[in-house]
């Protein structure tokens, strides 16, 4: 049974011949549109390390199926530097060491912006290490995750306001 | 996973039809479904995804008060809508205390009614089960159990259920309105969930190809806003089950309780509602006796399933602590961690 | 001709380079836009899927397998299975040395541990072959599994660890324990932990004739490329592994294991390239594990708590086919002065996947057993615990006498204690209460990690811009390897690591030895400082035999290179820049190699340990039981640091790993099956972020003239011995409770005590 479906992946529209209904978003990127940045760590939706945007939602993208998401606005890692301009995420995580071996970096990166647009967590930093706790770091980078997540919040509420000051 | 038929309906009465067919199943958000189809637990010969349905993913207000959430509402949708965080704190805390924030960005109301037991002997196919696999016997049973069921449960099964959402839910007398085959109808969520007695593999009083469409609250337990908190103890602070965990909903007036609701999670089958402990709180002066009273009547019935009566215990002391915190008051903001005892409320805790 | 800067590092230091400072990681761009390609990232064309079909029973045999249901399905291409598996040239059911262990790929029917490979699929999608594996129900004759240490053999290991004595004895432990004032006997027991690093083991296999590349995280590139060429009957050389990044590796990646083998195995047969990535399940078996010990410690104490004897005996789990012990009580001969210390060791034979090193193995569970069996004596001995400590403080290796090649303890100590707050502890426990209501509890633990040293070997070229390439095969799995290693080979070029382009990563490099123990900075550090010396040594020749270099003629007093130059030693008015030298050689590069190891003398002149300190707190809910470690303050003294941001952030994984060993890991195991009932992630419980709220690692300057050249020690490992002691007594002195079976559950604390 063949499945079209038709995605926006990092504002590119792609349409999809589905042969197989079990492929999920997290396989239809790595294996099929062959975007390996996001990334496989439990399968399960118990590790964080596939989080992708999808319409502007952080979710695991390994418990959805691909065919359900017809229409659907896909943002994963690699869609998120303009240019070589890194998102202020990027470079908050490279300037606060939030990341040892890096595997678990785009999930936790994608729910940092995810995290940051929902504006639940204020300038807490005990908030912010309660809705990344979705993201699993072996590694242990917690201190410089909650940092860079602070940091950035921070630089894109400035973005943000100065932007409104020009308008 | 098993290759499966993979539906899209575009009507509700579409999505009942295509689940007749045996092998069919309901498809929602996928975060509990699609899991246990990749473990096999569930090898379904029909997907049917509801997430297109239209009309299922609104909050309305009844204009008695109460409110009415479509089954495909997102968890952190409902969680973070203010009037009902408002209205209703105690169900947006039990919400944001469960799972992470990537799976209530996905999960939905309905799917988190009817999601299926943690139990690993359940979720690991060389283990029997007569959940997964009717009369083949509980593994469960003399293994590895320190987490399962104290209330409810029998020599057949004893599993727990993992839902945080439905324990105030339950507290606070939701109803589920169902459609199937023979139309429309409504449960009292207390009722939806079944005890294991000896046909454990029937999870819920739905019938076949009935299909959770919306959950009401009714404006009555409102009431509760003002002093009503949800209490979970984890293993680790955060994206895990509960070991135990607690609603408790207080309404005052002066310094005597005119009404009390109690639920418990994580000790059986089904979010379990202390009817008995609740009425002994009414009229009652919230006096540290009188809240181990209820929490002693709460588990009045209870009993190890294994290597677990410190679930008992423990259950007591989360029920007695979620009323102190329900007495302190309902905090004005979201707390940091929520349900966590470290969620610190000072004042709430007494001091040895 | 002999420059300074290969003569002696310490003096020449930071001329010219960045080593030292707190530098982003190299490859930081790389992982935080994705492009950072781990293994399984790899999609050739053509690529088929591999799927093992893992044991769910411990021991017996495979009696069927449903192959053509397999085969069968759509997409499915090829069933591996006893029957058909294509042969191997190395038995694996021989070790392989140094640090091969006994694998398992469907050398026959036997299943001796839960998950362990009895079959793989191979299939066009990775749909098609998860389901394949599925479709194989397997049936069994199932025997009786030995699963604790009741149904376990037991027995005397040779060795444990990795070639460590399995019972080293100084001194008359029971005489000294016979004349203690007090003796303090404690049983501790820890259980099986899976490492669980984040990327699961992968590998993308594709053969051409006789030579295969093979694209997978690896820790110890030469070693496995010896040891696949083995398997595979074809020279080493043959073998490419590619491993630009791991997803984080802790040991489980320095080691052969059976589905990467079988999976490289059915590329060959089916001459295309095969992808496996295991699932999260099938990381809890066949690739390794700390395993679970019972330990027993005697400390004896004189009237001024000072030991008379240590007694650390450690039972630890092994599989039925093959040794890894954790060498836990070897814990207990470095840290304190007692008089008569015992490190002896027992084994036990489980149906369990083989142990391996992981992370701080035997230094963990030992430490985790030793430092809270320290605090026990020290109650006993109504001390402080850090007074108890200061008091058994080793300024000498116990029982050798040997000299420490640095020790810097007590430094460690005093600044932990005083950034954390030590003084004015009470002693007795339950005495202290937050705001909230919470328990609070203080504990600290010391810290201590050996430095081995692995022979490797590197090259450095300077080319004609004046930049230079510098090449080892070695591991970044997450430590900072590229960044650290590149900053070593900077310094040692007189260039800013801007200039030095590093590659690494690949087996086809000079040897960087293995990225394990600790030691990569150090061995692989040391191969590029040499091979930087060499370079610039011979660059040095060529400008000092030069009439047209400002240079000529300094042969004899030696040049220093500094910032892509070289300066006249006695004269820096008087310079030339490599560039130019090489110009006017009509030279395109020069090339620098070297082999580098510790020299013997030095290893048995000196003991040789990296140390800290750590104190922890938390705060425990008096009724429900629920611990939360608040506050985690480390400080650690570890040679030369070559980048402590990224230092930090080992010590603070460290740190947070041992949080995790005492509150949260446990594989945990149905006794009746020897099935691991919670083989995943959300019931394998490891720290998630807010189980973190405050990390602090403390950098104690400290040089070391004698643990290698760049006086560097080690730091991936040490972070966690020490906390899992802190915490446990924190754990104790906020409750009263002494939990002595890692980790601290709830009930152990309902339990242990009366509410309120």
């Amino acid at each position: 049974m063949a499945l079209s479906i038709s995605l926006s992946v990092n504002g590119q529209p792609r349409d999809v011949e589905l042969d197989d209904p079990r492929v999920t978003l997290l396989d239809l990127l790595r294996e099929r549109l062959v975007l390996a940045g996001t990334k496989k760590g439990c399968d399960r939706g118990q590790c964080g390390a596939c989080t992708v945007l999808v319409d502007g939602r952080r979710i695991n993208s390994c418990l959805v199926l691909a065919a359900s998401l017809d229409g659907a606005e896909v943002t994963t890692i690699e869609g998120l530097a303009q240019g070589e301009t890194l998102h202020p995420v990027q470079a908050a995580f490279i300037a606060h060491d939030g990341f040892q071996c890096g595997y678990c970096t785009p999930g936790q990166i994608m729910s940092a912006v995810g995290l940051i647009a929902e504006g639940h967590a204020g300038d807490d930093p005990e908030r912010i290490r309660e809705l990344m706790s979705g993201n699993i770091c072996r590694c242990a980078a917690y201190k410089g995750i909650t940092e860079a997540v602070l940091e950035a919040q921070q630089t894109l509420a400035g973005a943000d306001s100065s932007r409104r000051d020009a308008a | 996973m098993n290759r499966f038929d993979y539906i899209q309906p575009a009507s509700v009465a579409e999505a009942i039809a295509a689940v007749s067919e045996p092998g069919s199943v309901y498809l929602g958000a996928g975060t509990n479904l699609l899991d246990l189809m990749k473990i096999g637990v569930s090898r379904p010969q029909r997907v049917v995804d509801i997430t297109r349905l239209p009309g299922l993913d609104r909050i309305d207000w009844l204009p008695d008060g109460g409110v009415r959430i479509g089954a495909l509402v997102r968890n952190s949708d409902l969680a973070y809508d203010e009037r009902f965080a408002k209205t209703f704190p105690v169900v947006a805390e039990a919400l944001l205390s469960g799972a992470s924030a990537q799976l209530r960005n996905a999960a939905t109301v309905g799917g988190n009614l009817m999601q299926r037991t943690r139990c690993a002997y359940f979720q690991d196919l060389g283990s029997a089960c007569n959940r997964r696999v009717p009369g083949s016997g509980c593994d469960a049973l003399g293994g590895q159990s320190r987490l399962h069921a104290v209330l409810g449960w029998s020599e057949h099964c004893i599993a727990t259920h993992p839902s945080d959402f439905c324990v105030p839910l339950v507290a606070l007398d939701a109803m589920v309105e169902v459609e199937g085959p023979r139309g429309t109808r409504e449960i009292a969520l207390d009722s939806l969930h079944a005890l294991p007695g000896s046909t454990p593999e029937q999870e819920t009083t739905l019938a076949a190809g009935e299909l959770i469409v919306a959950l009401r609250l009714p404006a009555e337990v409102a009431s509760f806003a003002d002093n009503a908190r949800y209490l979970k103890l984890r293993e680790r602070t955060s994206y895990a089950f509960a070991v135990v965990s607690a609603a408790a909903a207080l309404e005052m007036e002066g310094d005597t309780i005119r009404a009390a609701r109690i639920a418990l999670g994580g000790v059986a089958a089904k979010p379990w509602r202390a009817r008995e402990a609740e009425a002994s709180l009414a009229g009652a002066k919230p006096t540290a006796e009188a809240f181990a009273g209820a929490a002693e009547l709460a588990l009045a019935e209870a009993r190890p399933s294994g290597a677990n009566a410190f679930k008992i215990e423990l259950a007591r002391r989360i029920v007695a602590r979620a009323l102190n915190f329900a007495l302190a008051g309902t905090p004005q903001e979201m707390p940091a961690l929520p349900a966590s005892p470290f969620s610190t409320n000072p004042g709430a805790y007494h001091v040895a | 001709m002999s420059p300074e800067n290969a003569a002696s590092p310490l003096q020449y230091g930071r001329a010219g380079s960045n080593a030292g400072q707190p530098l982003t990681r190299r490859d930081g761009l790389l992982k935080v836009t994705g492009r950072a390609t781990y293994a399984a990232d790899n999609h050739p064309d053509g690529v088929l899927y591999a799927v093992a079909a893992g044991a769910s029973i411990a021991r017996g045999r495979v009696t069927s397998l449903d192959v053509a249901a397999a085969k069968a399905h759509p997409g499915v291409v090829e069933v591996l299975t006893p029957a058909n598996r294509p042969p191997l040239a190395h038995d694996p059911d021989e070790k392989m040395p140094p640090f091969g262990f006994r694998v398992d790929v469907l050398q026959d029917d036997t299943v001796r541990y839960v998950n362990q490979p009895i079959a793989m699929v191979i299939a066009e999608t990775l749909e098609a072959a998860t389901e394949g594996a599925a479709l194989l129900d397997p049936h069994y004759e199932v025997e009786s599994a030995a699963v604790d240490l009741e149904s376990g053999e037991r027995f005397a290991p040779a060795a444990v660890g990795v070639g460590a004595a399995a019972r080293t004895a100084h001194g008359d432990v029971e005489a000294g324990l016979a004349e203690a004032v007090r003796v303090t006997e404690v049983d501790y027991e820890t259980p099986p932990q899976y490492h669980n690093a984040m990327e699961p083991h992968a590998v993308v296999a594709e053969w051409d004739g006789d030579r295969v590349t093979l694209d997978m995280p690896n820790q110890a590139l030469a070693l496995s490329a010896a040891a696949y060429g083995a398997y595979f009957g074809i020279p080493a050389e043959n073998v490419l592994i590619r491993s630009p990044f791991l997803g984080g590796g802790f040991g489980s990646k320095a080691i052969l294991n059976g589905p990467q083998i079988l999976t490289i195995l059915a590329a060959r047969m089916l001459g295309r390239p095969v992808k496996l990535a295991l699932p999260r399940k099938q990381m809890f078996g066949p690739v390794g594990h700390r395993g679970r010990t019972w330990q027993k410690l005697r400390i004896g104490t004189d009237g001024e708590g000072r030991m008379t004897a240590l007694h650390h005996h450690a039972l630890a789990e092994t599989s039925t086919f093959d040794d890894f012990i954790e060498p836990s009580a070897n814990i207990a001969l470095p840290l304190y002065a007692a008089p008569a210390i015992l490190a002896e060791h027992e084994g036990l034979r489980l149906n369990v996947g083989t142990p391996g090193p992981m992370r701080a193995p035997g230094a963990a569970s030992g430490s985790a057993a030793l430092e809270a069996a320290i605090d026990e004596a020290a109650e006993a001995c109504g001390m402080d615990p850090l007074a108890f400590r200061l008091a058994n403080y080793a300024e000498t290796e116990p029982g050798t006498g040997r000299p420490f090649s640095s020790k810097t303890l007590r430094e460690c100590y005093a600044e932990g204690a005083k950034r954390f707050g030590w003084s004015g502890r009470p002693l007795e426990p339950r005495r202290m209460r937050d705001e909230n209501g919470f328990l609070v509890g203080w504990g600290m633990g010391t810290a201590v990690f050996h430095c081995p040293h692995f022979p490797a070997e590197a090259r450095a070229t300077l080319r004609a811009d004046g930049t230079a390439l510098v090449e080892t095969a070695g591991a970044d799995m997450g430590q900072g390897a590229w960044t650290a290693l590149a900053q070593i080979a900077a310094e040692a070029l007189g260039l800013d690591p801007s200039q030095v382009e590093f590659h690494s990563g690949l087996s086809n490099l000079p040897d960087g030895g293995v990225a394990g123990g600790s030691g990569h900075t150090a061995s692989a550090g040391l191969a590029l400082h040499k091979a930087g010396g060499d370079a610039i040594a011979s660059l040095a020749e060529l400008a000092t035999a030069d009439a047209a270099s400002p240079l000529f003629g300094a042969g004899n007093i030696g040049v220093v290179a500094r910032e892509g130059r070289l300066y006249r030693r006695d004269d820096e008015t008087r310079s030339d820049s490599y560039a130019d030298i090489l110009k006017r050689a009509g030279r395109a590069q020069i090339v620098g190699t070297a082999k580098a190891a510790r020299d013997p003398a030095v290893a048995s002149a000196y003991a040789m340990f990296s140390h800290g300190a750590v104190f922890a707190e938390v705060k425990v809910d008096p009724d429900l039981g629920q611990v939360r470690a608040t506050r985690l303050v480390g400080a650690f003294a570890a040679g030369r640091i070559i980048n402590p941001r990224l230092v930090q952030s080992q010590y603070y994984g460290g740190m947070i790993w041992g949080v995790s060993f005492a509150l949260h890991e446990e594989a945990v195991t149905d006794r009746r099956t020897g099935r691991i009932m919670n083989a995943d992630l959300a019931e394998y419980h490891v720290p998630v972020n807010a189980d973190v709220p405050s990390v602090e690692a403390i950098l104690i300057p400290e040089e070391d003239a004698h643990v290698n050249p760049l006086g560097v020690k080690g730091v991936g490992e040490i972070g966690i011995t020490g906390t899992v002691g802190a915490v446990a007594n924190a754990v104790w002195h906020a409750t009263g409770v002494r939990v002595r079976r890692f980790p601290v559950r709830i009930e152990d604390l309902v339990a242990g005590r009366a509410a309120g």
